[in-house]
């Protein structure tokens, strides 16, 4: 589907900042299968956790839980550990975004009330 | 030599892309096609068909507000038309209309690329659109009839109509993706795709500016998308994450629809200003004051305008807390929407001004869009916000804001490069009347709404006080002006589609890379991949304007 007109290159002298797929760079099954017993596992707390009585913390527990989760997917299903810088910078925006917009709505509701 | 350009060959010899045979002839080259010139012409075709019906439904509107009372409708049939107006206007015409059309015509041009990065997910994208708008238009025939909600969709009224909310807003939700789609795609275009020498601050401001809209396209829509799904979930099994009576909050839907609908005016109007930073300095005769504000001032509002959702919710139960902070960051997007507004002044001051059509449309828009900016700063008040909102002031600001601004500089864009993209000129003498024409309307229309809103009339009622139907009957006799010019407009477009002369291959004396190649411009664009020097808007190598009197 890309578009190979020209040749998928940064021609305009940034090419420093939109590099290649670090093809070389692929987790071991090893890795992976660690990854996958600490996501089941992580699963597993999370149930746990929503079993105690943790009254305001439970949404930002849960929330962490998931966060970790994410960036396990996210850095070794998706590779991005071993990917170029501009798309962990992209994350990033994408993430900060995230944060301030649900610190923002959950700020309303702290003190709607 | 636009944009410094150097080793540009003659682009001019090659056969237009309307008339290079591919692999597939007829209907079907542009079905199936995936050059982003021709999805480009395929979404002018889309945006305009619905952006006419819209209007349509806009003077039916006003035609029913001439007198108290019933005049020619029913109050259920005002509801459901002022919610088409707005679901169309906004989803189908406003925020893909510039990025959707001109950004895909153009972005690639302007960078020096052959086609966008993903030319199959660009036609993909436009079929979505085209599945999203079928999806509309069937659920006014089906289900429980025409929607009543508004465009916002609020809960939670929208729960509980017996109107066709659900597929409506599935309508939405597929449009959401042909929007997430051209912004992922323009995103990577533009950091993959740069010619040789084109810099992030070589870049043409309108690249710029579909930069930042992509942006938000990619972070805000998903947003939109979950809760117009959540809304058909709540319809369907009562899941009770809006509906208060089994434990929901409304107020969390409004957080989410704002999320994603006030930076969604920024996806609206923010390729408006980049086209208006292309057309400024082409009809200046001079580089533009503050190329580097301008493009950074892009992406202050992209994302300051993430963070100001709650002040469509002073009035609607959010804490103080929030409503005084929300109101301090909605002052702080007037920053970056100053710093834009000063610099295309400042570009004109000691210009060679000439006064074409894009260029009075341009001028109109600035006119246009201080009012609506500044009575915006009126409803970011939180005390005045009060006795505004819901009112006709709000209808009004909006209407001046973004039919004001993307609206009145779509027109801008279709002027400007019209030549551009058929090779054909229209005449100039009636599109200039027809920009004044419209002008004249629109204020005519809109301004009364200032007054109105401002006395108390309501927002979205059917029926109205007598005290307030001078104002109507200015507003209504307001529509048939503006809709009369819009027509005149288009007529004038199509006469020089079809009778108009050959466009030369400048015909502004732009300096920017499309204005490098034919008219219309060649398959694939560039037969060698130019190389660029300076910066954007070097008019030191533009020796006049070609003939195109």
């Amino acid at each position: 589907m890309e578009n190979n007109h020209l040749n998928g290159s940064d021609h305009g002298g940034h090419g420093h900042d939109d590099g290649h797929i670090a093809e070389a760079h692929h987790p071991s099954y090893g890795i992976n299968v660690l990854v996958w017993i600490g996501l089941l596992s992580l699963t597993a707390i999370t149930v746990a956790v929503a079993g105690i009585n943790l009254g305001s913390l439970a949404l930002t527990v849960a929330l962490m839980i998931a966060l970790v989760k994410s960036m396990f997917v996210i850095n070794f299903f998706m590779h991005l550990k071993f990917d170029n810088k501009v798309f962990k910078i992209f994350l990033g925006i994408c993430m900060v975004t995230f944060a301030v917009v649900m610190i923002l709505t959950f700020f309303d509701l702290t003190f709607r009330f | 030599m636009a944009n410094g350009t150097i080793a540009v060959p003659p682009q001019t010899a090659e056969i237009d892309f309307y008339n290079v045979r591919g692999r597939h002839k007829g209907i079907l080259s542009w079905l199936l096609t995936i050059d982003h010139k021709r999805i480009g012409i395929l979404y002018l075709g889309s945006v305009v068909f619905f952006f006419l019906v819209a209007m349509t439904i806009g003077v039916f509107m006003r035609l029913e507000m001439l007198s108290p009372g019933e005049t020619f409708m029913k109050p259920q049939t005002y509801n459901s038309l002022f919610t088409l107006h707005g679901v169309i206007m906004i989803f189908l015409f406003i925020i893909p209309a510039v990025p959707a059309v001109f950004g895909n015509f153009f972005l690639p041009i302007q960078l020096g690329a052959q086609d966008v990065q993903f030319p199959k997910l660009n036609l993909l994208s436009w079929y979505l659109y085209i599945i999203g708008g079928a999806l509309a238009i069937i659920s006014l025939f089906s289900g429980g009839g025409i929607m009543d909600t508004g465009w916002t969709f609020y809960v939670p009224y929208s729960i509980r109509t017996t109107t066709n909310v659900s597929l409506s807003v599935f309508a939405a939700f597929v449009l959401g993706f042909a929007t997430i789609l051209t912004g992922l795609n323009f995103i990577t275009t533009i950091h993959r795709l740069r010619c040789p020498g084109m810099t992030w601050f070589r870049m043409p401001l309108f690249a710029w500016a579909l930069y930042a809209t992509s942006w938000i396209q990619v972070l805000a829509t998903p947003v939109i998308g979950i809760t117009l799904v959540l809304i058909i979930l709540e319809r369907a099994f009562g899941i009770g994450v809006f509906d208060p009576t089994i434990g929901g909050d409304p107020l969390l839907y409004q957080h989410m629809f704002w999320i994603y609908s006030h930076p969604a005016v920024y996806i609206m109007i923010l390729p408006a200003m980049g086209v208006v930073s292309e057309i400024i300095p082409t009809f200046s005769k001079k580089a533009i004051f503050g190329y580097v504000p301008i493009a950074i001032s892009s992406l202050g509002i992209a994302l300051v305008g993430y963070l100001v959702w709650g002040h469509h919710m002073f009035s609607s139960g959010i804490s103080d807390t929030s409503r005084v902070i929300f109101s301090l960051l909605t002052f702080f997007v007037a920053l970056p929407s100053g710093i834009k507004v000063f610099n295309w002044v400042a570009t004109l001051y000691k210009g060679s001004i000439d006064v074409t059509a894009p260029m009075l449309y341009v001028l109109l828009f600035i006119f246009i869009f201080s009012i609506g900016g500044l009575t915006g700063l009126a409803l970011g008040a939180l005390n005045t916000d009060l006795h505004l909102t819901d009112t006709y002031f709000v209808v009004g600001h909006f209407h001046y804001v973004m039919f004001g601004g993307m609206g009145i500089i779509f027109f801008a864009s279709l002027h400007y490069w019209f030549p551009k993209m058929f090779g054909k000129m229209y005449n100039e003498k009636v599109a200039k009347v027809a920009a004044i024409w419209i002008g004249i309307g629109f204020n005519t229309l809109y301004f009364p709404m200032f007054i109105m809103g401002y006395l108390g009339m309501p927002r979205r009622y059917y029926d109205y006080l007598p005290e307030f139907q001078t104002y109507h009957i200015i507003a209504t006799v307001g529509s048939w002006i503006l809709v009369s010019g819009i027509l005149v407009m288009f007529f004038n477009l199509l006469q020089g589609l079809r009778k108009g002369r050959k466009a030369p291959d400048n015909p502004w004396g732009g300096t920017t890379l499309e204005w490098t190649v034919s008219s219309p411009p060649p398959m694939e664009n560039f037969k060698i991949i130019p190389e660029v020097t300076t910066g954007p808007y070097d008019h030191t190598h533009i020796h006049g304007q070609e003939d195109n009197k």
